[in-house]
C-alpha cells in the first residue's frame, strides 16, 4: 500500500529524465516514456489485486506534509475500486497512445519533448486518480491543466494552438477557482481534507456530519471545478478549439482520460453530494443532473453540424461527458463511472483512428474532402466501425452499449423528473445520427480526397488501434447486466450472474433508439456531396448549429469585452496617473539633481575658484615683500622665540 | 655645580649655534648651527634629568637618544638638499637662493 | 674637583664651538665641529649619561661629521665669494642670549643641587625604549626610513630624462 505513490511518480521521473536528455535522442526518449508506460500500467496491474479480495476495499496511506502553527497538513494516497480501475484504463490507453505517437509524430522535430510532456501527463492524471486529500488531487488536477496547456500548443510556431492553449487553459482556471474556494469552504468546517482517516476523513460520516447545510454549496463550488475541466456547459468552449493540438494528444487528454477527470472527481466526493438525500436526490445532484442533461444535449446537435472530423469527435466527447455527469447526478455512480471507463477505450480508439485517416490524407481534417477510404484503409476502417458502434450504443457485443443502457437504465427510475431519461433518449438518436454521418463522408462514398493513394498506415499505428478495439469489445464482458461483475466490483456487492437480466424491455427500447439513429443517417447522407444535406433543406438550423450555436460569440462578447474593457481601464491608469506619479516623483529628483549641479558648480566650484585666485594674488602680492632668503626668515623666528621666552617669564 | 650653571652654558652654546646659522653665507654653515643647536638642547634634557626627581623612565635620556637620531636624519636630508642645490645654481651662497622673492 | 672638571669641559667646548662658528675656512670650521661633539660628549658623562655619550660619539662625529666633510668636498665653490658676514645676525644672537639668561637667572627652581646619581644601565634604557617608548621608536624608524629615501630621491640624478 505504500508503495501506491511509485504509480504516478514513474512517469513524472521519466518525463523529467527525457527533459534532460535535450533533442539528442527522440528515438531513445520514445523508448523510455513507453517503458514508463509499461512499468506503470505493471504497477497498476499489481495493485488491482488486493482489490479484488475484499469488497469494498479500500487502502489508505496517510502522513504529515508540514506542520504550520499547531495545525499539520496531512495528504496521503487512497487505493479502492475507483481508483484501481482508473489507473487500468488511464495506463493501458495511455499505452496504445504512446506506441501510435511514434508512427503519428515521427516527423516531428520536437519528438523528445512531446513524449516528455506525455509521461507528464501521465503521471499527473495517475496522481489525480489515488490522492486522497483533496489538496492533493488539486495539486495533480493542476499539473494536469498545465500539461494540457503544453500539449495543446504543443506546435508553438502555430498561433492558433497557441491561443486554443491559452483558451483551455483560462477556461479551467475559471472553474478552479471555484473548485478552490469549495477546498477552502471544506477545510474551513471540517478541518480535515483527507477523503478516508479512519473515520474522521471528510468523507466519512464524521466529517460529513460537520458540514451541515454548507455541503450543497460546496459540493456545487467542487463541480464548478468539474464543469471546467470536464466542458460542461458554460464552460465547453476550450474543449473543440483544444483540437488544435496533436492528434494523440486529443486522443489522451480530450477524449480518455484529462475530461474523464471531472466525472471522476464528482464521483470521488459523492458523498458530500449526497448529504441529506431524500430517495437519492439532493440539490446539488439536481443541478448536476440538469447542467449534464443541457451539455449532452446541445452538444450533440452542435456535432452533427461539424465538418472537421475531430471536432465531430470533441462535441461527442462533450455529450458523452455530459451523459456521465447525468449518469452520477441520478444516483447511477457506478454506471457513470462504467461509462466512463468504456468511453475512455473507444474514444480513445476513434481519435486515434481519425489520426491514422489524418495522416494518411497528409494532414486533411475536413470530412467534406475525404470519403472512399474503407477499401484503402482496411484496418482503420474495421476498428473505426467498432469504435462508432460501441459509441453509438450497439448492444450484445459493445461496451459502449451495455454502459449506456444501464446509465438510462438509472435515468429512468429518479424520483424528481423524467425529463433527463426523455432527453438522453433523444442524445442517444442524435448520436448514433453524427456518428454514421461522420463514418459515411469518411469511408463511404466517392473519393474526394487531394491525395490520390492514401494507403494504409504503417503498424507502429495500427496495433494500437487494433488493441483498443480489442478492449472495447472484450471490455463488454464484464459489463453486461448478466453478470455485473464491474459494477458489483465498483460498489462493493457481490455479483450475481443471472443470463435472463440480458434480455431486459430497455435492451429493445436501446436497440430501436440506435437502428433509428443509424438508418436516418444513412438515409441522409448516403448520397455523400460536398454539400451537407441538412445544409440544404435547412440552411438556418445548419449554420446555428455549425456556429456551435453561437456560443463562443456570445462570450466574446460579454465576458471578454468586459475583460477587455478593464484591461483598457487599467493601462489607461497605469500610463496617466501611476506612470504620471513616478514620473513626477522622478521629475523632483531631477530638479534636485539640476539645484545641486548648479550650487556645485556656480557656487562651490567658483568659491573656490576665486578663493583660489585672490591667494594666489595675495602671495604673489606678499611675495614681493619677501626677501627670499632664508638666514633673515631664521632670525625672525629666532626673535620671536626670545619675545614668546620673555612674555612667559614676565608672566611667571 | 647647579643646574643654573649648566643651563647657562648650554644656552650659550644654543645662541652660538643661532649665530652661525643667521650669520655665515654658506648653506653648510647653516646646517652647522643647526646642529649645534640641537646639541644644546640635548644637554639642556640630560641636565634636567639629572637634577629633575628620580621616577622609574629615564625620560631625559631617551628623548636624547631619539633627538639625536633625528638630528642625524636630518642632516642626511638638508646635506642632500645642499648637494641639489649646489648642482643647480652652481653656488652654495644662500644670497643666491632668494627665488621666493616675488 | 666636580666643579673644576665641568669648568674644563664647559670653556674647552665653548670655545670650540666658537671657533666652527666663526673660522672662515670651511674646512677648518667643520673639523672643530667634530671636535665639539667630543666635549658634548664629555658633558654627557659627566652628567652620568654615559650611553648618551657613546652614542653621541658614534652618530655625531662618526656619521654627522663625517657626512658634513664629504658634502663640502662634494662642492668646492670659489673661496672669495661665500665670504661675508652679516652683523644683524650677532645682534639678534645676543639678544636671544641675553633673554635666555635673564629667565634663567630669573627661575629660582632651577638652581637646585644635584642630587644622588641615578644608576642607569643600558638594560634600563633598553626596557624603556622598547616597553613604554615602543610607538616613538616605531615612528623615528619610519621618519629614518623616509629621511632616507628622501636623500636618495634629492641627490639622484636624472639618467633618464
Amino acid at each position: 500500500m505504500n508503495t501506491v505513490w511509485l504509480i504516478p511518480a514513474t512517469p513524472i521521473v521519466v518525463a523529467l529524465l527525457i527533459l534532460s536528455l535535450g533533442k539528442t535522442a527522440p528515438g531513445l526518449s520514445a523508448v523510455f516514456a513507453v517503458i514508463g508506460q509499461i512499468a506503470a500500467l505493471i504497477m497498476s496491474f499489481v495493485a488491482f489485486f488486493p482489490t479484488l479480495h475484499a469488497h469494498g476495499f479500500r487502502g489508505v496511506e496517510n502522513f504529515t506534509w508540514f506542520v504550520f502553527g499547531n495545525q499539520s497538513l496531512r495528504i496521503g494516497f487512497v487505493l479502492d475500486p475507483l481508483a484501481a480501475a482508473m489507473m487500468m484504463m488511464i495506463t493501458l490507453v495511455g499505452l496504445c497512445i504512446f506506441v501510435f505517437s511514434i508512427g503519428y509524430m515521427a516527423d516531428d522535430k520536437n519528438l523528445s519533448r512531446f513524449f516528455a510532456y506525455l509521461s507528464f501527463f501521465s503521471g499527473a492524471m495517475l496522481g489525480v486518480v489515488v490522492a486522497n486529500s483533496l489538496l492533493l488531487l488539486f495539486i495533480f488536477w493542476e499539473l494536469v491543466g498545465l500539461a494540457s496547456y503544453l500539449l495543446i500548443g504543443f506546435w508553438i510556431e502555430r498561433p492558433s494552438a497557441a491561443a486554443a492553449a491559452k483558451k483551455a487553459f483560462i477556461t479551467t482556471r475559471v472553474g478552479d477557482m471555484g473548485f478552490f474556494l469549495g477546498i477552502l469552504w471544506l477545510y474551513h468546517n471540517s478541518g480535515t481534507l483527507l477523503f478516508y482517516d479512519n473515520g474522521h476523513g471528510c468523507l466519512e460520516s464524521a466529517g460529513l456530519a460537520m458540514l451541515g447545510t454548507s455541503a450543497t454549496f460546496i459540493a456545487l463550488l467542487i463541480f464548478c471545478g468539474a464543469i471546467g475541466k470536464s466542458g460542461q456547459f458554460p464552460l465547453h468552449v476550450w474543449l473543440p478549439d483544444a483540437m488544435e493540438g496533436p492528434t494523440p494528444v486529443s486522443a489522451l487528454i480530450h477524449a480518455a482520460t484529462m475530461v474523464a477527470a471531472g466525472v471522476f472527481l464528482v464521483a470521488r466526493v459523492y458523498p458530500i453530494f449526497s448529504v441529506g438525500a431524500i430517495n437519492g436526490v439532493t440539490s446539488s445532484l439536481a443541478v448536476v443532473v440538469w447542467i449534464g442533461v443541457i451539455t449532452g444535449l446541445m452538444a450533440a446537435l452542435v456535432a452533427v453540424a461539424q465538418s472537421d472530423i475531430k471536432r465531430i469527435l470533441a462535441y461527442s466527447t462533450v455529450s458523452q461527458l455530459g451523459l456521465m455527469m447525468v449518469s452520477l447526478g441520478v444516483g447511477g455512480v457506478a454506471a457513470g463511472i462504467m461509462h466512463l471507463l468504456a468511453h475512455g477505450f473507444f474514444k480513445a480508439l476513434l481519435f486515434l483512428g481519425a489520426g491514422s485517416v489524418i495522416h494518411a490524407l497528409h494532414h486533411e481534417q475536413d470530412i467534406r474532402k475525404m470519403g472512399g477510404l474503407r477499401r484503402a484503409m482496411p484496418v482503420t476502417f474495421a476498428t473505426y466501425a467498432i469504435g462508432m458502434m460501441a459509441l453509438s450504443g450497439v448492444p450484445f457485443f459493445f461496451s459502449g452499449g451495455w454502459t449506456k443502457e444501464e446509465v438510462l437504465h438509472a435515468t429512468s427510475s429518479w424520483p424528481s423528473s423524467h425529463i433527463p431519461h426523455y432527453l438522453m433518449l433523444v442524445g442517444v438518436v442524435l448520436t448514433a445520427l453524427y456518428m454514421s454521418r461522420q463514418i459515411i463522408y469518411v469511408f463511404f462514398g466517392n473519393r474526394r480526397a487531394a491525395e490520390e493513394h492514401p494507403h494504409e498506415s504503417r503498424h507502429v499505428m495500427t496495433i494500437p488501434l487494433i488493441v483498443l478495439a480489442v478492449c472495447a469489445i472484450l471490455f463488454s464482458v464484464v459489463l453486461t447486466p448478466g453478470w455485473p461483475w464491474l459494477e458489483s466490483y465498483l460498489t462493493g456487492h457481490a455479483p450475481q450472474f443471472d443470463s435472463r437480466l440480458l434480455f431486459q424491455p430497455m435492451i429493445l427500447l436501446s436497440l430501436g433508439l440506435v437502428g433509428t439513429g443509424i438508418a436516418l443517417g444513412v438515409w441522409m447522407y448516403h448520397a455523400t456531396s460536398e454539400l451537407d444535406p441538412l445544409q440544404r433543406k435547412l440552411p438556418a438550423l445548419f449554420r446555428f448549429l455549425e456556429n456551435k450555436m453561437w456560443i463562443d460569440e456570445i462570450y466574446d462578447r460579454t465576458i471578454i469585452a468586459l475583460g477587455a474593457l478593464f484591461a483598457w481601464l487599467s493601462d489607461w491608469m497605469d500610463r496617466y496617473v501611476w506612470d504620471g506619479i513616478v514620473r513626477d516623483v522622478g521629475a523632483i529628483g531631477q530638479l534636485f539633481g539640476k539645484l545641486t549641479t548648479g550650487t556645485d558648480e556656480r557656487v562651490i566650484n567658483a568659491g573656490v575658484d576665486e578663493g583660489t585666485v585672490g591667494a594666489q594674488g595675495f602671495g604673489r602680492v606678499m611675495s614681493r615683500w619677501h626677501s627670499g632668503q632664508i638666514q633673515p626668515y631664521l632670525g625672525a623666528v629666532a626673535l620671536g622665540m626670545l619675545a614668546l621666552l620673555l612674555l612667559y617669564a614676565w608672566l611667571g | 655645580m647647579t643646574l643654573s650653571t649648566l643651563l647657562v652654558v648650554s644656552a650659550t652654546l644654543f645662541c652660538l649655534g643661532l649665530f652661525a646659522a643667521l650669520s655665515r653665507r654658506h648653506a653648510i654653515f647653516i646646517l652647522i648651527g643647526i646642529e649645534m643647536m640641537l646639541a644644546a638642547a640635548n644637554i639642556n634634557f640630560i641636565a634636567f634629568w639629572r637634577f629633575g626627581p628620580h621616577t622609574a623612565h629615564p625620560t631625559g635620556v631617551i628623548v636624547a637618544i631619539f633627538a639625536i637620531a633625528i638630528a642625524a636624519a636630518e642632516a642626511a636630508v638638508g646635506l642632500a638638499m645642499v648637494i641639489a642645490v649646489y648642482r643647480h645654481f652652481r653656488t652654495t651662497n644662500v644670497d643666491q637662493f632668494n627665488q621666493l622673492k616675488g | 674637583m666636580n666643579i673644576f672638571v665641568f669648568g674644563i669641559i664647559a670653556s674647552f667646548t665653548l670655545i670650540v664651538a666658537l671657533a666652527a662658528a666663526t673660522l672662515p675656512k670651511l674646512m677648518h670650521a667643520a673639523l672643530s665641529f667634530a671636535v665639539m661633539f667630543l666635549g658634548i660628549s664629555a658633558f654627557f658623562f659627566l652628567l652620568g649619561a654615559e650611553f648618551v655619550g657613546l652614542v653621541q660619539v658614534f652618530v655625531y662625529i662618526g656619521a654627522v661629521a663625517v657626512l658634513i666633510v664629504f658634502t663640502i668636498l662634494l662642492t668646492p665653490h670659489d673661496v672669495g665669494n661665500v665670504r661675508g658676514f652679516g652683523w644683524s645676525g650677532v645682534v639678534v644672537a645676543i639678544a636671544v642670549f641675553g633673554g635666555l639668561i635673564w629667565a634663567i637667572v630669573k627661575t629660582k627652581s632651577v638652581a637646585i643641587a644635584p642630587s644622588v646619581a641615578k644608576a642607569l644601565t643600558v638594560k634600563q634604557i633598553g626596557e624603556a625604549l622598547m616597553i613604554s617608548y615602543v610607538w616613538p621608536l616605531l615612528c623615528v624608524g619610519v621618519l629614518l626610513t623616509a629621511a632616507l629615501i628622501g636623500a636618495l630621491i634629492l641627490v639622484m640624478e636624472d639618467k633618464r630624462s
